[in-house]
């Protein structure tokens, strides 16, 4: 394959497909950002440390800075702007309103996409647990006690996968 | 706890901004799209120091896509040096470079990538030239000088007294003296003379620095997210020499900024390359390009306090030094207020305080969450438990002996304490169960501190517009960092309007359109802006009322608005039927404006304090002496908030510095090597993480509405952050018996401690 040919790909971004051409050099940050505008998954410390660029790629949490557009291929990928139904939050989102658990906002997408991807995998965790998972995702502003609360609220709701997961 | 008579003030009402945030439509700079949108990006030095010699740009210049390759003699500006306390700092470093990372070339593309590759095939020559790359290097006899010619920039009326000290790298030199040191010394019963030191650190706010600007026939747009758009407005206007109307900065909301978006950063540069190149250029750094941006005030303290056996406090002698890198930036303020609160919060009857602002070949150091009271407040209060310690006293008898009172001046000339400061302390002390027995390994330590709040000497302006349907609109010009300020000032409009909270919508700032505002800074907003805030809404239901009164066949004084309603008795109208049955249909409006200007000039910071704020931590910690590891179990904070306007956003305000203060105690550090910085990002810069959080994290808001603010309201926000390092370390020092007195409190440093306390190894 020429390195410097772009290559096409299938992509289902929250849940919609996408036919797309590529360089193979194109991170996934930089293919939901400037191509397909999805501006909610935030650039920060470019190296998979911080965790603000977190999707789901087939429901794993991954740091869109750090993965090719190419290797997105053939997955599903889902974003913050996924999450809610119309007026309807995802009750992740809602524990976070709810709780408090932001300021400056521009973790929020990538903790809550964490903390999606945690509660898919563990409905019922434990606070160390949580303490444990979202090592990746860091805030600067709240201190992380109101996201802890937040998340342990979220995974009491029943059916916190929500209606507007995306799928 | 809210007042009864109160209906929105004092409540957790939800962020204004928590909707748009949690689905991912919020905006900030960063996700700004203009038409014809380019960008640039920075060539930088690789050297702390050295003369440039020229640069070949012509690779660059026919690179594809790119439309300019500029350095400082291709700008198309008035003045080339600007800077808040003196006009040191170039947009483009001119014949010198004197940090390692300063812009020196900058290319503009038509992408970010074109952009990067042309920076890549330019070719800088340069000489290198010895450097002082730390504060005890630059006040060496010999050493080079960083700025041997300095303009003051004469913007703040607290800045008027800069001092350098010619001939050398420092430049400001604050002191102050009071009272007869030299008998309190000699009949002290005890003299404690330490030396503490403190990292530079990165503020690493999670959105890196980014600024769009555009030049067109109107003036110049910038979009960017400082927390000082006036400032910003002002600089821009000199460096284009443009008037105050013609230079527009709007800022959107902003991922963090604890500082490292105060005054001017990069916008300088992103206007001068959209007038070179014609079109609107996007300058968006990356997170280690924001660490070579600013940093925290590295920053040693030798500290000297004379005590009475009975626990009196004599006298404090306090010698800071602090690197302030090669442009000033606001590190002279810095300095100032890291000398004028070293003493702590304490009655002390002689003091001699000198804090030196040194120039060094290092990143510019300026503003960071609390002004030099981090740094200060770990030799202070450190000092303060060993004191104790020697004199057999408990840490906290020693300090509530000591402690201001109430309405007791601190420097002659200034604000009396306003808070309650022993309350305070001692509600810390009992959460965390001091006194209590604990494990072995375990120990608890607590800290007080505090800062002359609200900015010296500072305007905040703010309108309010009650519409044709009864919705307000408020502009006020405080930046929404996320500290909550749009929430909180809508709270005060509503309950000041008697309006209901919903109906009010906040702006974001834009110089243009929102009124003058000092700047988001110094826990100034709920205060400051506030009451600004406040005397809009007092102007506005005024003229409201005088408009009710007719319909309603009463006096205006008469007439009480509550709910959305103007009412006088049992009859009743609501604000929009007020408003529309004056004006007819839907034309017209009500506006109010207000104002906070300062009018006492007192003091010697030149400025009659705000008010005080306070902090109080207290930490209880368990070490393993095995590693030397330090685990944060516990920690208390408290904050003097007069009146807490959204209880859960001041204490999440507090929750939030606390943990920010976490990171300098045990691991967060720049660490640097002959000018070079080594850890730019955050691979291998350690910052706080979800694993860091302690068992139990609490808040205590000391509400007594003693606050100048509105409804009795102080600022809050700083005052988190004082105390973390010096509890955590007098917990460490009660818990095992060590005490360091050099952040941060890594494994490594408390293994060799302990290890020379058992005098098995070599000292640390």
């Amino acid at each position: 394959m020429d390195p410097m040919k772009e290559v096409p790909m299938t992509v289902t971004v929250n849940g919609e497909r996408h036919q797309l051409t590529v360089p193979p050099w194109e991170t996934l940050i930089e293919c939901l950002r400037d191509r397909l505008g999805l501006l909610g998954v935030k650039k920060s410390c470019e190296v998979q440390v911080c965790g603000a660029c977190t999707v789901l790629l087939d429901d794993r949490p991954v740091s869109a800075c750090t993965v090719l557009a190419f290797e997105a291929r053939g997955t599903h990928v889902r974003t913050i702007e996924g999450l809610a139904r119309g007026d309807d939050l995802h009750p992740v989102q809602a524990a976070f309103v709810e709780h408090g658990a932001l300021q400056c906002g521009f973790c929020t997408p990538g903790m809550i996409m964490a903390t999606v991807a945690l509660l898919e995998e563990n409905p019922t965790p434990t606070a160390d647990q949580v303490k444990r998972y979202m090592r990746g995702n860091i805030c600067r502003c709240t201190g992380y006690k109101r996201i802890l609360e937040a998340i342990l609220a979220a995974s009491r709701q029943p059916g916190h996968a929500g209606p507007g997961d995306g799928r | 706890m809210a007042a009864e008579h109160l209906s929105v003030v004092g409540r957790s009402v939800p962020r204004l901004d928590a909707r748009e945030k949690v689905t991912g439509e919020a905006r900030y700079v960063s996700d700004l799209v203009l038409p014809g949108l380019v960008h640039a990006k920075l060539w930088r030095s690789p050297v702390p120091h050295a003369r440039l010699l020229g640069v070949e740009t012509s690779r660059a210049a026919s690179a594809p896509g790119v439309l300019a390759v500029c350095t400082a003699a291709d700008l198309p500006v008035a003045r080339l040096y600007y800077g808040p306390a003196f006009r040191d700092q170039p947009i483009l470093a001119h014949e010198e470079v004197r940090f390692a990372g300063e812009p020196v070339v900058a290319a503009v593309a038509d992408t970010e990538a074109h952009a990067e590759a042309a920076v890549g095939l330019l070719e800088v020559r340069y000489e290198e030239q010895p450097a002082a790359t730390s504060a005890e290097l630059a006040l060496a006899s010999g050493a080079p000088l960083v700025h041997p010619q300095r303009e003051r920039a004469g913007r703040f009326r607290d800045l008027a007294g800069l001092r350098p000290v010619p001939g050398t790298n420092v430049c400001h030199h604050f002191e102050y003296a009071r009272g007869d040191r030299a008998r309190a010394f000699a009949e002290a019963d005890l003299v404690v003379d330490e030396v503490y030191r403190y990292p530079a650190l990165s503020h690493h706010a999670l959105e890196p620095h980014c600024a769009v600007a555009r030049l067109d026939e109107d003036g110049l747009t910038v979009w960017t997210g400082t927390q000082h758009p006036f400032a910003v407005r002002k600089e821009l206007a000199e460096i284009f020499d443009l008037p105050l109307a013609r230079v527009q900065v709007v800022v959107p909301l902003v991922g963090g900024a604890f500082g490292g978006k105060c005054y001017t950063k990069i916008e300088p540069i992103a206007a001068a390359l959209a007038a070179r190149v014609g079109r609107p250029v996007r300058l968006a750094l990356s997170l280690e390009e924001s660490a070579r941006t600013v940093t925290r005030h590295a920053v040693t303290v030798r500290l000297r306090t004379a005590v009475r056996r009975d626990g009196t406090l004599l006298a404090r002698e306090c010698d800071a030094v602090l690197d302030t890198g090669a442009y000033a930036d606001i590190g002279p303020r810095v300095a100032t207020k890291a000398g004028y609160r070293a003493p702590g919060p304490y009655r002390i009857p002689a003091l001699r305080i000198e804090a030196r602002c040194v120039y060094t070949h290092n990143v510019p150091a300026g503003a960071y969450r609390g002004y030099g009271v981090p740094q200060v407040t770990w030799a202070s209060e450190s000092q303060m438990d060993v004191l104790a310690e020697r004199l057999g006293l408990d840490p906290l008898a020693f300090r509530l002996k000591n402690l201001l009172k109430r309405g007791e001046e601190y420097v002659a000339g200034d604000t009396p304490m306003d808070g309650d400061l022993a309350e305070g302390l001692q509600g810390t002390a009992q959460a965390v169960d001091w006194g209590a027995a604990l494990g072995p390994g375990r120990g608890r330590g607590l800290a007080v501190a505090m800062k002359d709040g609200g900015g010296t000497h500072t305007v905040s302006s703010a309108v309010v517009r009650i519409h044709a349907d009864g919705s307000v609109s408020l502009l006020a010009g405080t930046v929404e960092v996320g500290q909550g300020a749009q929430t909180v000032l809508a709270q005060i409009a509503a309950e000041t309007l008697g309006v209901p909270f919903e109906s009010v919508v906040v702006a974001l700032p834009d110089t243009s359109l929102t009124p003058y505002d000092h700047g988001t800074s110094a826990s100034r907003s709920t205060t400051v802006m506030g009451l600004a805030v406040q005397a809009a809404a007092r102007d506005a239901r005024l003229q409201l009322c005088a408009l009710a009164a007719d319909r309603l066949g009463a006096d205006p004084a008469a007439l009480d608005v509550r709910d959305g309603r103007v009412v006088h008795g049992a009859h009743s109208l609501t604000v929009a039927e007020v408003v529309r049955g004056h004006f007819g249909f839907v034309g017209g409006e009500v506006t109010g404006v207000g104002s906070f200007v300062p009018t006492t000039w007192s003091g010697t910071l030149g400025g009659a304090t705000v008010f005080w704020e306070t902090g109080m931590g207290a930490a209880e910690v368990e070490v393993d002496a095995e590693t030397g590891a330090v685990r944060l179990r516990r920690y208390v904070s408290a904050a003097d908030v007069g009146q807490a306007i959204n209880p859960r956003e001041c204490a999440a305000q507090d929750e939030g510095a606390a943990m920010q203060g976490l990171g300098p105690a045990l691991f967060e550090a720049r660490v640097g090597e002959a000018g070079q910085l080594l850890n730019p990002g955050l691979i291998d810069y350690r910052l706080p993480t979800f694993a860091d959080l302690p068992d139990r994290l609490d808040t205590l808001l000391v509400e007594n509405g003693d606050g100048p603010g509105p409804f009795g309201a102080k600022g809050v926000g700083e005052s988190g952050t004082f105390c973390v390092a010096p509890a955590v370390g007098n917990a460490l020092a009660r818990a095992v018996g060590v005490r360091l007195t050099e952040l941060p409190l890594t494994p490594e440093r408390v293994w060799r401690a302990l290890q020379a306390a058992r005098g098995d190894g070599p000292p640390p």
